[in-house]
């Protein structure tokens, strides 16, 4: 017979087991990159921060090619989220406000959009890129996420215009605004928690995106695209300085997006 | 504070070959409180929205206060609007909620404050001025909605079945307050539902709707009790008025009704329908019903049919006994404690004047002069 403490127990042990899953490997990139070279060759490796320095961080961070790549990589994923809530937020909007013909296959077609394997993509990508000029530039990349991104920002968007009922329009309308008004007053401030988390998603499949930025970029490279071609013969703790370097800000994006999630009026989300 | 004329409103829905409003007129009289009732589907929804603003007819006019604002959207017909749905927004407190009208219109800071408070009090909303909607139960939400549509003064006031989404007990109650707010307020209002008992106790006439036409308008009591169809009549009321076939006799100069076996009397108008079937139709209320086989011979009272119960159901108020009378299936409405049981035997008898007679082709009312 199960007692509801031995649920509640099998709970939060499955909790604190995922969190392990997700934890543990950041927090040995972090302990790797900020240890110094030497005792990363020790063996047995301690788990514990004892020889701490940022040698490792520093001499990454100052190697060739890093901290461009880092800007590339900032500027192409805002650039990505940007962009697709431009043309997501509205697409989403019609998906959830408007019946026309070929709406089912429509959003079957976004998603099937993904289906394709992005090495497959990117070879004729970059021939199309070549011939416009627009080949090793922020922008190539930047149009590659974004269409990477678009069917997820409006599949999200056009579901949290759905959860947003016609009937607040009508009355806001009723009651002196204009179609616009009532968007930017009653609509927006519901649907924000739910683009930021599409935005959110955007940002950091372009973030982490390598093989196509990898294959449509030379010297403007992004990090994660740098990261592979450079560190594949360096020696392991650049690695992991690597991975630290690009974990770092994912995280902190995630962080501050939280805040917009579970900002809900009156009814707090933990 | 202002009339409504409709004229000829039409509309059809893209997706359905029927018209959602079949060429309807309705005028509503400065201050008047017109209910419009009907199954679903019926058209009253759509003509509430057309008047709003919400959907654009067709073909036809509104006018409201003399002015044609058929073309004019929502926003500049001064018309407030109760939902089924509430529709308050969950983002704002109710003070911003019952406010949003008066802000829109950038009504000046203190006189917005001073209004907000008053319909507040009005609706007993005071003391959850400044939560928010998630934190208020269904019925404070609604009076939340109520609030900031008469907040903002209209000429017009429209409510789509606002009392749908509460539960029996409440609605009453809501019911009651929600008449007396509105006579309180005088304003013009138009109010849609599909409960016929809702239609009879608020409204000073009641439009009843049938597949985009309206069947029938008329002070409450008009309407039910002087159908103009049988649908009408099978409508309001619960349970609603009971049809059954009869045919018309002239036993000398005056009319009487056959009904199966039996001959009940008849209202001297039948005359002009000797020898012809009609469709009767009578109230539950308005059946006498007794126990005991009612005294035959001269003297005494003509017009007993026996019919044998099939259901009883007692209502606390009254008894509601479902009987059969030859094939047909009628309600009356005995006084509390009747005795009977399934199977037994009454016998009913039902006055002249309570009959009403329809045609049983068009389902029309008879004329009666």
């Amino acid at each position: 017979m199960r007692r509801p403490w031995a649920r509640a127990a099998a709970v939060q042990a499955a909790c604190v087991a995922i969190t392990l899953f997700m934890a543990v490997p950041m927090y040995l990139i972090a302990l790797a990159a900020l240890s110094s070279r030497e005792s990363l060759n020790r063996f047995p490796l301690p788990l514990l921060p004892t020889d701490l320095s940022t040698e490792t961080m520093s001499a990454f961070l100052r190697s060739t090619g890093v901290v461009p790549a880092f800007l590339n990589s900032l500027q192409v994923g805002l650039g990505t989220l940007v962009l697709s809530l431009l043309v997501g937020v509205p697409a989403g909007w019609a998906l959830a406000r408007y019946a026309f013909r070929g709406k089912e296959p429509y959003q079957l077609f976004l998603l099937l959009t993904r289906a394709l394997p992005i090495v497959v993509l990117s070879v004729p990508l970059a021939k199309v890129f070549l011939t416009s000029g627009l080949y090793d530039t922020t922008y190539a990349v930047t149009l590659l996420h974004t269409a990477l991104a678009l069917p997820t920002t409006v599949l999200i968007t056009a579901a949290v215009f759905v959860g947003v009922p016609r009937d607040q329009e009508e009355a806001a309308m009723i009651f002196g605004a204009t179609p616009v008004q009532a968007f930017l007053r009653v609509v927006v401030p519901q649907a924000l928690p739910g683009v930021a988390a599409a935005a959110m998603f955007a940002f950091v499949l372009s973030w982490n995106e390598v093989l196509g930025a990898t294959i449509l970029t030379l010297n403007q490279r992004t990090l994660p695209a740098q990261v592979l071609s450079t560190l594949s013969d360096s020696p392991l703790a650049y690695r992991f300085a690597g991975g630290l370097a690009l974990v770092l800000p994912a995280l902190l994006f995630i962080a501050l997006m939280r805040r917009y999630m579970l900002n809900m009026w009156g009814a707090t989300l933990r | 504070m202002a009339e409504v004329v409709v004229r000829n409103l039409v509309k059809t829905y893209a997706a359905s070959a029927h018209r959602a409003t079949d060429d309807v007129s309705l005028e509503v009289a400065d201050g008047e409180f017109v209910v419009l009732v009907g199954p679903s589907g019926c058209g009253k929804t759509t003509l509430l929205r057309m008047v709003a603003g919400l959907e654009t007819p067709d073909s036809g006019t509104v006018h409201i206060g003399g002015r044609d604002v058929t073309g004019l959207p929502a926003r500049q017909r001064r018309v407030s609007m109760v939902f089924q749905s509430y529709a308050i927004f969950p983002h704002m407190r109710v003070r911003q909620n019952i406010g949003f009208g008066l802000a829109m219109r950038k009504v000046d800071r203190q006189e917005l404050e001073r209004r907000v408070q008053r319909a507040a009090e009005l609706l007993q909303l005071e003391d959850y001025l400044d939560r928010f909607p998630a934190q208020l139960s269904g019925g404070q939400r609604q009076r939340v909605a109520v609030a900031r549509a008469i907040v903002v003064d209209a000429d017009v006031l429209l409510m789509d079945e606002p009392l749908s989404n509460l539960d029996a007990l409440l609605r009453l109650q809501f019911r009651t307050e929600l008449k007396k707010l509105v006579r309180q307020l005088g304003t013009t209002t138009l109010y849609v539902t599909h409960d016929q008992a809702e239609a009879m106790s608020l409204g000073d006439r009641v439009a009843v709707m049938r597949d985009g036409r309206i069947a029938q308008i008329g002070t409450p009591l008009a309407v039910y009790d002087r159908p103009d169809e049988q649908f009408v009549g099978g409508f309001l009321g619960a349970p609603p008025m009971n049809f059954f076939p009869a045919q018309v006799r002239l036993r000398g100069a005056d009319p009487q009704l056959v009904v199966g076996e039996d001959t009940w009397p008849a209202p001297a108008h039948l005359k002009a329908y000797a020898d012809r079937s009609v469709l009767v139709g009578v109230r539950a209320e308005n059946i006498q019903v007794t126990a005991d086989p009612p005294a035959t011979g001269p003297g005494a009272q003509p017009g007993w049919s026996a019919a044998v119960v099939e259901v009883v159901e007692p209502t606390g108020a009254a008894v509601l006994l479902t009987v059969r009378l030859d094939e047909h299936q009628l309600k009356v409405q005995a006084p509390p404690g009747f005795p009977a049981r399934p199977d037994d035997t009454v016998w009913l008898r039902s006055a002249p004047e309570m009959l009403r007679f329809f045609d049983p082709e068009t389902s029309l009312a008879l004329v009666t002069t």
